[in-house]
């Protein structure tokens, strides 16, 4: 096996007194759809800023393909180019259209000439079904559609690893499944990914590793099926089925 | 009454000359409140804690005493520790960092007014702080910012009026000359007056259409209600 691409260990985090999560280790191998599950507040967006050093973790190490990236000295912008982050709240630049969104990273951080980020771009919007929403600016795009743009405007970037938070929590019902089509597609050509999502239904579908969090802590990870079926501990199976009552099951 | 007439012909060119003089304040003043007002702004939400203090002391400073007192301080002062600037030049200093002041608030008000997250979106694709300042935050809040800041054009263009009492040939200035010539001391502040009215309708034309012009599609947030 290969190094993983995107690995931490005994990442803590807290705000004041309050912990947001404690003594995470995880890791991220290429190709990997990990899901991770688990109460709101658990502090799994938290750590998906950290992983991509939005949020400084207090303590703890990562590395990406192998360089420790909490390293001091280590160019946090250049990481990021590599670790493509999609927000529960889309987050598109307001005063840019979905290709000028795309385009940004690629003129600014990248450097490209214009003519060939705007083919990148193009593509890339294509690829999430929406180069025909090119030229309309955010506001004037469903909630799935900007949604859509955001995870063009992270792919763009050519990310080793794509971070998902809770991407369709901010969505209408019938909104969710236009984005996790194009996430579903995105698993199929190998794109790696870690998605903190309550979509148990794409979870089994789509991930090869569940990790359930709950107050900081992981509880457990495993294989979708063994997870979802066999449960170790109490707490999980609680709140799967909490989960399922909530969001209904989903038999395949 | 053909005299006067005369007279008021004859005036035209005066005032044309004077209110040329109040425009270059107004601009200038204008420009460079602008950048000073855009760092001090920049510095107050962005800065350590010591450019912070800095900003904050400049804008308090020069929003605090008046203008009149600021001028006078640059012009009548400023010899004092051997710095000796021309009429014009105190007055283009000092209400550029008047209006400075004013305008840093402004857009600190329009930069606090974009969203955290668009700095946040900015820096996930690996954008530096200053880059995501410069391309995601500023384009926004500039836009936001038109609406308020709409007010400052025409206040500094009235405020202008205070060179006069440094001698600038300004509009005020050539009206006090009309005034003494012509014994008509209230037909010539009427039409300075006038004047004045004239170009903040003016400004104010102008102002709306650059919102209209730089509005963001599908954006509602930065206008108001018809």
């Amino acid at each position: 096996m290969d190094q993983p691409i995107l690995k931490a260990t005994g990442l803590s985090k807290k705000y004041g007194d309050n912990v947001v999560f404690h003594n995470i280790d995880i890791a991220v191998e290429q190709g990997d759809i990990i899901v991770i599950i688990g109460p709101s507040g658990t502090g799994k967006s938290t750590l998906l800023r950290c992983l991509n050093l939005l949020t400084k973790a207090d303590s703890g190490k990562i590395w990406l393909d192998g360089t420790e990236i909490t390293a001091p000295g280590h160019s946090e912008d250049e990481v990021r180019q590599h670790i493509g982050m999609v927000f529960q709240n889309f987050l598109l630049f307001n005063h840019l259209t979905a290709l000028g969104n795309v385009m940004l990273g690629l003129t600014k951080v990248r450097h490209l000439p214009r003519e060939q980020a705007r083919e990148k771009a193009l593509s890339e919007l294509n690829r999430v079904g929406l180069a025909d929403r090119a030229g309309h600016y955010p506001g004037q795009l469903s909630g799935g559609q900007q949604q859509r743009v955001a995870i063009a405007r992270a792919l763009a970037m050519d990310p080793r690893v794509m971070l998902f938070d809770e991407p369709t929590s901010a969505l209408d019902p019938e909104l969710i499944g236009e984005v996790l089509e194009v996430m579903r597609q995105l698993a199929m050509q190998k794109m790696t990914m870690l998605v903190v999502t309550h979509e148990m239904g794409f979870a089994r579908e789509v991930a090869n590793r569940i990790i359930f969090m709950e107050k900081g802590s992981i509880v457990e990870e495993g294989a979708p099926n063994e997870l979802f079926l066999r449960p170790k501990f109490e707490r999980t199976r609680e709140f799967l089925w909490k989960i399922t009552e909530l969001y209904g099951h989903k038999k395949e | 009454m053909s005299d006067w007439l005369d007279f008021f012909w004859r005036s035209i060119p005066v005032f044309l000359n004077g209110l040329w003089v109040t425009l270059e304040l107004t601009a200038v003043g204008l420009i460079v409140g602008f950048g000073l007002g855009l760092a001090a702004a920049l510095g107050r939400v962005y800065g350590s804690p010591w450019v912070r203090r800095i900003c904050i002391a400049y804008i308090e400073i020069f929003r605090g005493t008046p203008l009149l007192v600021q001028l006078f301080l640059i012009y009548y002062g400023f010899p004092g520790i051997g710095i000796t600037l021309s009429r014009m030049m105190s007055a283009y200093l000092t209400l550029g960092l008047n209006s400075g002041a004013y305008q840093a608030e402004y857009l600190r008000g329009a930069i606090m007014a974009v969203s955290e997250g668009q700095m946040m979106a900015g820096r996930s694709i690996g954008l530096s702080r200053l880059a995501s300042i410069r391309y995601v935050i500023l384009p926004q809040a500039l836009r936001l910012v038109i609406p308020s800041w709409s007010n400052e054009p025409i206040l500094l263009l009235k405020s202008t009026a205070v060179a006069f009492l440094i001698a600038v040939p300004d509009l005020m200035t050539k009206a006090k000359l009309i005034a003494a010539r012509t014994y008509d001391p209230i037909g010539t502040y009427l039409a300075v007056a006038v004047v004045y009215l004239v170009i903040v309708g003016l400004l104010n034309e102008v102002m709306k259409a650059l919102e209209r012009r730089l509005r963001i599609p599908g954006l509602e947030i930065e206008s108001h209600k018809p």
